[in-house]
């Protein structure tokens, strides 16, 4: 069924793009980048509907594996290059290609005026590339690949405006504090390969499953820890998620594919796949659990003091995936992936919305000096209405349904936990709300601050609204956002995780989550729209916490202190003084230094004149002749 | 064969032979003159030849014979090339004065 086109559709508009790009016009650049993104859909479409999924019956019991060749081969194992699919890779196949492919449409819009328009493009191919082998793998090491791939065009992507000192820290930021994570990851690959002599999933979650279910051998839950590191780092959890909020920096377009529909949700996946092992490692399930709770809490409460809109968007990304991971953790495999699914749709939206408020203030990121916007960008308004009671869990639309699945599994898990998940989330309809008034609502700001001139190229006096290429995206992913929770992904994946709750166990723990959501419009309306005073009175009421949230806990503050300055000063005063300019230095220039004192001797042999030149040849003639002689004569 | 006159010693061609390198040696370190240099070197070579010669019929092997057959066509090529070079060197810097061709120590 040539699975492999997905994939390498993407790849080859990379090539196309990142090879011939400069000599290709715009126009040719978008057809390569967006079309070769929407065949590879469109093969995804025709892949699941040849293999019976848009029909009745019951398709894709098992997974359907496509073997290509052998990739590597060592004693007994034999790792192949296969693409697999089943149901939990046909949910992320339709959201990474679909949500992918709207985001290229909308990103000719948004780059349109930006320089290293081919480049953008290629490495958002090469994403696409990487992310669906990520998905479509069949085994460890081709996760594995997939994993680096999308982590090393999130580092090209954060740090696009490479001239810019802040973009570069932060994809470096990025890639380092990956790597700390996918650290963990190839330990859990290592422990894999040693325990079951195969990566391939089938195999070994085959073993697993034979398992008698209340085993839990000490290794088998190393395992899981270790694949849950690799999926903090990638998935923005605590104590790993300080990459995300700085990687803002990149584009918008990429905020939105990247770091918040696609990559991120990376983590999920790979802990969704990886199941059978978390069901048999019930202590690292716990820990998912309570680092997706704790990430869930302590992000939203940063996200409360952001001014600049993207990060406002960033802390919820990292909320809403700790969201995620509690469902996880609380054995809610399905509902996790159904919150994939509907934040994909309602977060990717809100960062191209958002996208386009920056566009429509010509590159001013700031909510404070937004304002009175509804006017001037009525399509933005309202498809960032759309998605914001989306994720406010407002009901009938798509937030509500995931995170109501995620809440009720929490509660049979432990009430506390959904407690905390309730507040989290009223903090995150307040939240999102509030930048969302502030964009919108009240006094134009912007006049006063003299925007209008900048990068983008524009110098309108008014914010204007987006062209079609962007809102076109925004409206179809506006639809997506309010209907897309009727998309009944638990039910889909029930033979996949047959441990989903029942939908409607108890049905007043929704309606507490939704009043929850509601008190938070109704507080963020009221600290914004009506009385404008408050938010600053609690600013100064209560500074103490104010100053800690708004500095997001000085947590960069504490990893500097504790991590990266004694590394610098590590490698500036012992590597480099000491160890490399002491000692490989020393050795260099110490053998160089040698090389000349004998050779200053040596030269005085070189007089230059013919006569003592034959008196060395005579000498040399005697001196070999008295050592043959000494040495007992040539014999 | 023919037969050498039993009242030369053989020590006698060994101690000419001694004398004639020893010679070819001094030519070779105090001469100024690069040709008479060159003749010294010559001498030198068949000093050896002289040597070689008298252990071959002392020994009655043929070795030495032909180790001197191969010294003299070492030696008329070296000659040719040698007496090119010199040649050379004349017409560039029209002297043979050994000790004023130091060029190379500049």
């Amino acid at each position: 069924m040539q699975l492999w086109l997905i994939p390498l559709l993407p790849l080859a508009g990379f090539a196309v793009n990142g090879l011939l790009g400069r000599r290709l016009s715009k126009t040719a650049i978008n057809a390569v980048a967006a079309g070769s993104v929407f065949l590879s859909f469109v093969w995804v479409l025709k892949t699941l509907s040849t293999l019976g999924v848009f029909g009745g019956g019951n398709p894709l019991e098992q997974a359907y594996v496509e073997h290509y060749f052998t990739w590597i081969q060592s004693g007994t194992l034999n790792i192949g290059v296969d693409f697999a699919i089943d149901r939990l890779t046909a949910v992320m196949l339709m959201i990474v290609t679909g949500v992918g492919f709207l985001i290229h449409v909308y990103a000719i819009g948004y780059m349109a005026h930006e320089g290293g328009y081919y480049r953008f493009f290629a490495y958002l191919n090469l994403f696409m590339f990487f992310m669906l082998t990520l998905v479509l793998g069949a085994n460890f090491l081709l996760l594995f690949v997939g994993w680096e791939g999308v982590g090393l065009c999130s580092y090209l992507l954060i740090g696009f405006y490479f001239s810019e000192k802040f973009a570069t820290d932060a994809g470096n930021k990025a890639f380092i504090v990956n790597r700390i994570g996918d650290f963990g990851f190839s330990l859990a690959v290592f422990l894999i390969a040693m325990h079951f002599g195969s990566l391939d999933f089938a195999t070994v979650f085959g073993k697993v499953q034979s398992m008698p279910v209340e085993s839990s051998a000490g290794w088998m839950t190393a395992i899981a820890l270790l694949l849950f590191v690799g999926a903090t780092g990638k998935s923005a959890q605590i104590p790993l998620y300080v990459w995300l909020p700085d990687a803002m920096a990149g584009p918008t377009p990429v905020s939105a594919l990247i770091h918040a529909a696609t990559m991120v949700t990376a983590g999920v996946y790979m802990v969704t796949r990886s199941s059978a092992i978390f069901l048999h490692a019930h202590g690292a399930l716990e820990v998912v659990a309570i680092i997706g709770l704790a990430t869930a809490f302590f992000a939203a409460t940063m996200g409360l003091a952001q001014t600049d809109i993207k990060k406002v968007y960033a802390y919820s990304t990292v909320s809403q995936l700790g969201y995620m991971f509690l469902g996880l953790g609380t054995g809610a495999f399905s509902a996790g992936i159904f919150h994939v699914m509907t934040h994909a749709f309602f977060k990717a939206l809100l960062f191209l919305g958002a996208g386009s408020v920056i566009h429509a203030m010509s590159g001013e990121q700031d909510l404070r000096k937004m304002g009175g916007l509804r006017k001037y960008t009525p399509i933005t308004f309202w498809t960032l209405l759309c998605a914001s009671v989306a994720i406010a869990g407002v009901p009938p639309f798509s937030g509500y349904h995931s995170k109501d699945a995620i809440l009720a599994s929490a509660y049979e898990y432990a009430p506390w936990m959904y407690w905390v998940g309730v507040f989290t989330a009223g903090m995150t309809a307040f939240y999102v709300f509030r930048a969302f008034f502030l964009a919108f609502f009240g006094e134009p700001r912007w006049k006063a601050a003299g925007h209008g001139h900048d990068d983008h190229g524009h110098s309108h006096g008014a914010p204007h609204e987006s062209p079609p290429s962007m809102w076109i995206p925004l409206a179809v992913l506006a639809v997506l956002s309010l209907v897309g929770g009727y998309i009944n992904i638990p039910k889909w994946l029930e033979p996949m995780f047959k441990l989903a709750p029942e939908e409607s166990g108890i049905p007043w723990t929704a309606m507490v989550s939704v009043a929850a959501g509601v008190i938070g419009i109704a507080l963020a309306a009221w600290f914004y729209l009506i009385a404008p005073a408050i938010p600053e009175g609690l600013a100064r009421t209560f500074s103490t916490p104010y100053r800690w949230i708004y500095n997001k806990y000085f947590v960069d503050e504490f990893y500097d202190s504790l991590v990266v300055n004694p590394t610098v000063d590590g490698s500036r005063s012992l590597l480099w003084r000491v160890v490399d300019a002491g000692g490989i230095d020393g050795i260099v220039n110490g053998a160089g230094k040698t090389a000349r004192n004998v050779g200053g001797i040596l030269k005085r042999m070189q007089s230059g004149s013919i006569r003592s030149y034959a008196a060395w040849v005579v000498l040399g003639s005697i001196v070999v002749i008295v050592a043959i002689t000494m040495a007992g004569g040539a014999r | 064969m023919p037969q050498l006159p039993p009242s030369v010693p053989l020590s006698w061609y060994l101690a000419l032979s001694l004398i004639l390198f020893v010679l070819g040696i001094a030519g070779f370190l105090f001469r100024r003159n690069i040709i008479t240099v060159f003749m010294s070197i010559e001498l030198m070579l068949n000093a050896v030849n002289l040597s070689f010669i008298t252990f071959s019929y002392k020994l009655k092997q043929v070795d030495g014979h032909i180790f001197s057959f191969f010294v003299m066509v070492v030696a008329a090529a070296e000659a040719a090339v040698g007496l090119a070079i010199i040649l050379t060197v004349f017409k560039n810097r029209q002297t043979l004065e050994i000790d004023e061709l130091s060029s190379l120590k500049n």
